[in-house]
């Protein structure tokens, strides 16, 4: 399973995860406080210095993961032309797209088993029952092995449809692609019923 | 339990599969994936709390840095986004959507679907994407639902769909529906 991880290797890697996420919730909060577009600006240029120690590979990556952001940018940058607040549609652009960057950063130095852990430890230290971490662990193991599967077998009906239709495959392809997901969770909790102990 | 668990893990995963899956457009040319589609069959075909539950799974896996969401992405970052309303109100949608689809489930099974899909998925799931929208960009609320309102056409079309589908789901493996 893809994860976004980079693998190229920055200093940030070594930073305890849970710190990472710390400071990412402590800066998105005090953002917000940034109010004159000097102060965005030199806060989304703080952003991006974070990300120079990774090389330029690592900042490509990091490009990669903002477009979707865009489009929004555009929007956000254009009403406020019309409107004549140019200044305040810079603030909220540049905090904007830096607290996605910082966030996207975290996710990026920080392995998938390190979250995972620290997301353990915080429901331990919510005092929740040992079962139900047990029943979280195991579905998101459920979804990062059967997503790829899935992935593949709704390729697959996409080419049966293909093989049989000069029509483009479309939504009716969905009701089947259910019917997998579906009958493959029946499979696997007889498979657990029978193997493993209660959960 | 396992069933319960199987049940919310593979429809989490089928949501994710139905954002990658380039083939899944629902209509040629349209850049519309099938995933948010997906959350509102979580709720029509597994119920309100299985539904609500597989869609928070999707997005507990994104937040640890799984790019499952539409076109691959995920992390961190898309919860500081400004889509990050639409995010927040993808369980209560599934949620809505079941628990609605469930009670109406005596009437004209694709139409009662439908219009609980259209109120879970279109008008919840919209209250809280506007929210967000205004709140991440400084906008009003009225400003950002009239730029929202462009994707409004295509989630009413999976509403619909979502009816049709769920109907079809349930006549082939009718022991859903009991739970």
């Amino acid at each position: 399973m893809l994860s976004l991880t980079s693998d190229t290797g920055t200093p940030w890697h070594k930073a305890p995860a849970g710190a990472k996420l710390l400071a990412l919730l402590v800066i998105s909060v005090l953002a917000f406080w940034l109010s004159t577009p000097a102060q965005a600006l030199a806060f989304l240029g703080l952003v991006t210095a974070l990300y120079l120690p990774g090389g330029a590979a690592f900042l490509r990556q990091g490009a990669r993961l903002l477009k979707p952001v865009l489009p929004f940018v555009v929007i956000i940058l254009a009403w406020h032309w019309f409107t004549g607040a140019v200044a305040a549609g810079i603030v909220i652009v540049a905090r904007l797209v830096a607290l996605v960057a910082l966030a996207n950063l975290v996710t990026m130095t920080t392995r998938l088993q390190d979250m995972l852990d620290r997301v353990d430890d915080a429901l331990a230290l919510l005092r929740l029952p040992v079962r139900w971490r047990r029943r979280l662990a195991l579905s998101v193991a459920l979804v990062i092995r059967f997503t790829p599967v899935l992935v593949q077998k709704g390729t697959a009906l996409g080419q049966a449809w293909r093989a049989r239709s000069v029509r483009r495959p479309g939504w009716r392809l969905v009701l089947p692609f259910a019917l997998v997901a579906l009958d493959d969770a029946e499979r696997v909790a007889e498979a657990l019923r029978a193997r493993s102990g209660d959960l | 339990m396992e069933r319960n668990i199987t049940l919310i893990a593979l429809f989490a995963a089928l949501i994710a599969a139905l954002g990658l899956v380039p083939k899944f457009d629902l209509a040629s040319g349209v850049p519309i994936t099938a995933q948010s589609m997906g959350v509102m069959l979580a709720g029509t075909i597994l119920g309100a709390r299985r539904g609500a539950l597989a869609v928070l799974l999707v997005l507990f896996l994104v937040a640890l840095g799984l790019p499952l969401l539409a076109g691959g992405r995920g992390g961190l970052g898309v919860f500081a986004g400004p889509t990050v309303g639409f995010l927040i109100g993808w369980p209560v949608a599934a949620f809505v959507t079941g628990w609605l689809a469930g009670a109406w489930r005596g009437g004209a099974p694709v139409l009662m679907t439908a219009i609980a899909a259209f109120i879970g998925g279109v008008i919840v799931l919209y209250a809280f994407g506007i929210v967000g929208f205004s709140l991440i960009a400084g906008k009003t609320l009225l400003e950002s639902t009239a730029i929202m309102w462009v994707f409004v056409p295509g989630d009413i079309v999976k509403a619909v769909l979502t009816g049709f589908i769920t109907e079809g789901v349930l006549r082939a493996r009718p022991g859903l529906a009991r739970g």
